[in-house]
């Protein structure tokens, strides 16, 4: 295991590049990114096994996928900053004849990415299928994917969701990041969702929760869980409680910077809370 | 002139069934997937020889598309099939984002398009996919004639890298196309040559613009016929050198007049070859419950209707 101040340095190197990426274009979403810097810091420094060339097929490698796009500034970052590809290429973010797209997609070739996502709740069929297919193959690595809470209002989330239990989908672990903000709201305002948990374990998944998702010692310990939970007959989901905006204490409990930039004044506050660790791009 | 025998009706659907039972036979790659609907979709041989590469998805066909795109993720060339309806105007976001943008060698393969799915009527009816489907960057779209060329197309596309819509249909209809036929994608099929004008079909009505031009030919008049499968990529230096000699063109098809194959024509012709074109097809309007052939008459799907759509470009040139 990494050493934890390692991490969190790294996290916070992380959020650093989310808010500048944000900033530079004056668009993008800070929100949900920073709420998930600890899960992709985990994810891809500590849990996954990931090959160290990018083949689109992934054969013995973990994959991940990401459900809600949105939060590509931490997927980009932490993509970079893990290898996938020039860290100076997040300076491209958002503008025009870049890979670096407002969403992920793999029609520009960014290695890391392998599924556009952005319309919200195709991504667990993805995955579903990716886990179908590492099935065939005989390939025992795990499929990760995250999905938003508010994206979860979407429909075809829940066929996918009783197709992975009917048909036993045992190499899936599926986040859901709680925040329970979406953009015109919070998720208890805008269409409440009742106790997931129990929709969860209803539908036949075995559920576990993560009570502080910025808390990086909690997300590790809460995927290497779920990964002893793999292979038993039933898909894996982690609930995933976090703060949107966590690390920027204005950013933070808030729906408001879902997909808002932080003007000059706001970034300089908002990086005087995260100091510089790794080195800026 | 020469003549076109129908070896005995079959129906298209049953060219993709088996179709994909040869693939299974002889690409360990080639999975299924289905959203209720396997024996309309011919898939139970498929299923029965390789059960471990089938996936019954229930009536969900937005998931059934993302899965599908997922297990291309893996190396897997993915035959996802449902009703044209549900295949396209029911999942045209999974498609677009999870398989066309993100380029996902998944074929999309469609039955019981148009309005000859018949009595079930407009509902399950399509006369919209074809515009849908081809209007998607990189998308292929294929439209078959029979059951022999809908077998060649479905092992053909399997060999294609890049995502494919094949449409087909329900009812038997005549089957004329060689058994052996090497079927290539975004190459036209030549069926009669002639000087006056061309008439290009595609799906059902290929059969009809063959009745068509021998009826035609006994009132003297010489009509080049075009059978284009492949709507996208359009096989366009065919269509030109063809409208260069006649003149004038006759596009039919399943289909409603927008977003069609007589769009792709016309614009087609519009930068290359400018002619007069008349468009048997749907005009607008949803289909309704009837047999097939009751519909194929009332809204000009037929032999009849290229006929007189012949004559009145005639008339313009």
């Amino acid at each position: 295991m990494s050493d934890i101040q390692e991490l969190k340095d790294f996290a916070t190197q992380v959020r650093r590049d989310i808010l500048r990426q944000v900033h530079k274009v004056n668009s993008g979403h800070p929100g949900g990114s920073l709420g998930c810097t600890e899960f992709f810091t985990a994810l891809y420094k500590e849990v996954m096994h990931q090959n160290t060339d990018f083949d689109m097929n992934g054969k013995d490698e973990d994959l991940f996928f990401l459900s809600n796009g949105h939060i590509s500034p931490v997927f980009y970052s932490v993509l970079a900053r893990t290898g996938y590809f020039p860290v100076d290429e997040l300076n491209t973010f958002r503008l025009i004849n870049s890979r670096l797209q407002g969403h992920p997609t793999t029609h520009e070739g960014l290695p890391g990415i392998r599924i556009a996502s952005g319309s919200l709740g195709q991504g667990m069929s993805v995955a579903i299928g990716a886990a179908e297919a590492k099935k065939l193959n005989k390939d025992k690595h795990l499929i990760f994917s995250l999905h938003g809470d508010g994206e979860l209002q979407e429909g075809q989330n829940w066929e996918a969701i009783m197709y992975a239990a009917a048909n036993k989908i045992d190499n899936l672990i599926a986040t859901v990041d709680l925040n329970g903000q979406q953009i015109d709201g919070s998720t208890e305002t805008v269409l409440p969702m009742g106790n997931l948990k129990k929709k969860f374990e209803a539908f036949g998944w075995d559920v576990i929760e993560i009570e502080d998702g910025n808390d990086i010692e909690q997300v590790i310990d809460g995927l290497k869980e779920a990964k002893t939970h793999t292979g038993k007959g039933k898909p894996v989901c982690i609930l995933m409680t976090t703060v949107m905006g966590n690390g920027v204490d204005f950013m933070m409990h808030t729906h408001a910077w879902h997909g808002k930039a932080p003007n000059d004044e706001q970034l300089e506050k908002a990086l005087a809370q995260n100091p510089e660790t790794l080195g800026d791009y | 002139m020469k003549k076109y025998t129908d070896t005995g009706k079959k129906d298209t659907r049953s060219g993709f069934g088996d179709g994909l039972t040869e693939l299974g036979r002889k690409n360990p790659n080639v999975v299924a997937l289905c959203a209720d609907l396997v024996g309309s979709l011919k898939m139970q041989d498929f299923i029965d020889e390789n059960p471990e590469r089938f996936f019954q998805v229930g009536i969900a066909e937005a998931n059934m598309i993302g899965i599908a795109a997922g297990l291309t993720i893996g190396g897997k060339i993915p035959f996802a099939g449902t009703f044209a309806n549900f295949a396209t105007g029911r999942v045209y976001d999974q498609i677009r984002q999870s398989v066309a943008y993100s380029g996902k060698n998944v074929k999309i393969c469609a039955s019981h398009s148009g309005v000859t799915l018949g009595e079930d009527g407009a509902t399950h009816q399509i006369l919209e996919d074809i515009g849908l489907m081809k209007m998607l960057p990189g998308m292929t779209v294929i439209n078959t004639c029979d059951y022999n060329q809908t077998k060649a197309a479905t092992l053909a596309i399997a060999e294609h890298e890049g995502p494919v819509y094949l449409r087909f249909g329900r009812p038997k209809v005549a089957n004329f196309t060689p058994e052996d036929q090497n079927f290539e994608i975004g190459k036209a099929v030549n069926l009669y040559e002639g000087n006056d004008v061309t008439i290009i079909a595609t799906g059902h009505l290929v059969w009809e613009a063959i009745q068509a031009a021998e009826k035609l030919s006994e009132k003297g008049i010489s009509a080049e016929v075009i059978n284009i499968h492949t709507i996208k990529p359009l096989d366009e230096e065919t269509i030109i050198k063809s409208v260069k000699k006649t003149g004038c063109v006759v596009t039919a098809e399943e289909h409603n007049f927008l977003g069609g194959l007589g769009e792709s024509v016309a614009r087609t012709l519009a930068e290359n070859n400018p002619a007069p074109q008349e468009f048997v097809a749907t005009q607008d309007t949803f289909g309704e419950s009837g047999t097939p052939e009751q519909l194929m008459d009332k809204y000009g799907l037929n032999a009849e209707a290229i006929i007189k759509a012949t004559e009145k470009v005639l008339s313009r040139k």
